[in-house]
């Protein structure tokens, strides 16, 4: 795990079923300490927890760089692994080639704010999902 | 790092070194009984500290007559490695860090050294050099023995807790006559989803149940994967005959399935586990009484 002060990016391993409780623990106390909201906590961490696994059984594991920001966090999970021929597909709801429920990815874009993938095949795949603290942000001033 | 192979005079100063080791064990572990690793360990009375030394003198003393002072492995570390594992152990528990712990270790190579060089007519000689060579090298083993012990304690104590965790995280309760319930606490991955299925589906069979409560109030994350080990339980228990409740449905948890898009549709479920107990209760044609808090229900 490695922390640079000046973007405060943590880096955490995705290798085996213990470091997915891991990273949904770091995702916790990271998401606790920028104030999000119990709501906004419970589905950022879901998210991370279905990415994560996308990342340890499709790619092989990989690795999340967590990028804490102005009132939300940025959550990127990258593997090496054979990457997705049609993602179009693969956002689909109940699609799966694993056993899963095939709800992870298209289920992980619902719980985030905003949501992008990029992969090649044979090139790995990255997935880079933002959160906010707060869902919908309030720019009214308070006296107007 | 193989000294007996590559100095041809190693091997028969290491031995020198134990003769030195045994001659002189009363006086070594004196001094050692001083150092912060004894002192600290043995509180109880400078006696038992004197003791522990001699033990690991002694050890050492016979890892270094058999001329390989290099050799983790040596028999003659054996009898002293509980004792050193209960000592690292302790030292842990007060909070130092096994960097700490190798460091005190390394303390002791000082005080033995300069008895070592006390033995010789000239300190600066050749044989003194190889002697002392050689006891560096048998005190850097010992370093390493310590250690070893302590990281293999370590992963016994992790494999341990692994087992007790899986035990413990899956009592299943009999709330009522046919009405069993499991509380589900931490993390559900597939292997401790096995252990709840295959435990509520015995006591659905053992205690007759028409009724299974599957309790998540303590599951602190439920994503597509838990979810679907939940249904897959819920689903066995009724090809047995029993209907399952899955209760203890936080606000937090209940949006977050609902925009992952899980249907639990044909799943029972209840936010509280009182709920669902009034809920089967309720089914199975015992009185509740409407309105009461179900945890003063009477029969």
């Amino acid at each position: 795990m490695q922390t640079s002060a000046d973007t405060a990016t943590t880096r955490l391993p995705i290798g085996s079923d213990a470091d997915l409780a891991w990273v949904r623990q770091k995702v916790r106390q990271t998401a606790t300490d920028s104030g999000f909201s119990l709501v906004q906590q419970t589905k950022l961490i879901t998210a991370a927890s279905e990415l994560a696994r996308n990342t340890l059984i499709h790619g092989g594991g990989g690795q999340l760089d967590m990028t804490v920001l102005h009132g939300g966090l940025r959550l990127t999970f990258t593997d090496s692994g054979p990457g997705i021929r049609d993602i179009e597909q693969a956002m689909t709801d109940g699609f799966t080639t694993g056993n899963g429920l095939g709800m992870g990815l298209s289920g992980a874009k619902r719980l985030v704010q905003d949501f992008s993938i990029e992969s090649q095949p044979g090139q790995g795949t990255t997935v880079t999902v933002t959160a906010l603290a707060t869902p919908m942000p309030h720019p009214r001033p308070e006296h107007g | 790092m193989q000294v007996s192979e590559q100095d041809p005079a190693a091997g028969p100063a290491a031995r020198k070194v134990g003769e030195f080791l045994r001659s002189r064990a009363e006086q070594i572990a004196q001094r050692w009984a001083d150092a912060a690793l004894f002192r600290t360990v043995f509180t109880v009375s400078r006696d038992e500290a004197v003791e522990a030394c001699k033990a690991v003198v002694e050890a050492l003393a016979e890892v270094a007559a058999t001329g390989r002072p290099d050799d983790i492995t040596a028999p003659g570390f054996h009898a002293v490695r509980e004792q050193l594992g209960r000592m690292a152990a302790t030292r842990a528990r007060t909070g130092s860090t096994p960097a700490q712990v190798a460091g005190e270790v390394a303390d002791l190579s000082r005080p033995a050294v300069t008895l070592l060089r006390g033995e010789f007519d000239d300190p600066a000689g050749g044989q003194a050099q190889d002697c002392v060579l050689a006891l560096t090298v048998l005190m850097g083993t010992l370093r390493l023995v310590v250690m070893e012990t302590t990281l293999s304690q370590g992963q016994e104590l992790i494999e341990r807790q692994r087992q007790q965790l899986l035990e413990v995280a899956t009592p299943v309760i009999k709330l009522w006559e046919g009405i069993v319930a499991v509380p589900l606490i931490g993390t559900l991955d597939s292997a401790r989803s096995q252990v709840v299925m295959e435990s509520l589906l015995d006591a659905v069979v053992a205690e007759r149940a028409r009724y299974a409560i599957l309790d998540i109030t303590g599951v602190p994350t439920v994503d597509s994967l838990v979810a679907q080990h939940l249904m897959k339980t819920v689903a066995a228990a009724r090809l047995m005959g029993a209907e399952c409740i899955v209760s203890g449905i936080r606000p937090a948890i209940a949006q977050t399935i609902v925009h992952l898009g899980i249907d639990l549709g044909n799943v029972v479920t209840r936010s509280s586990l009182a709920d669902a107990l009034a809920h089967a209760l309720r089914r199975q044609g015992s009185a509740v009484p409407p309105g009461t808090p179900a945890a003063s229900l009477a029969p």
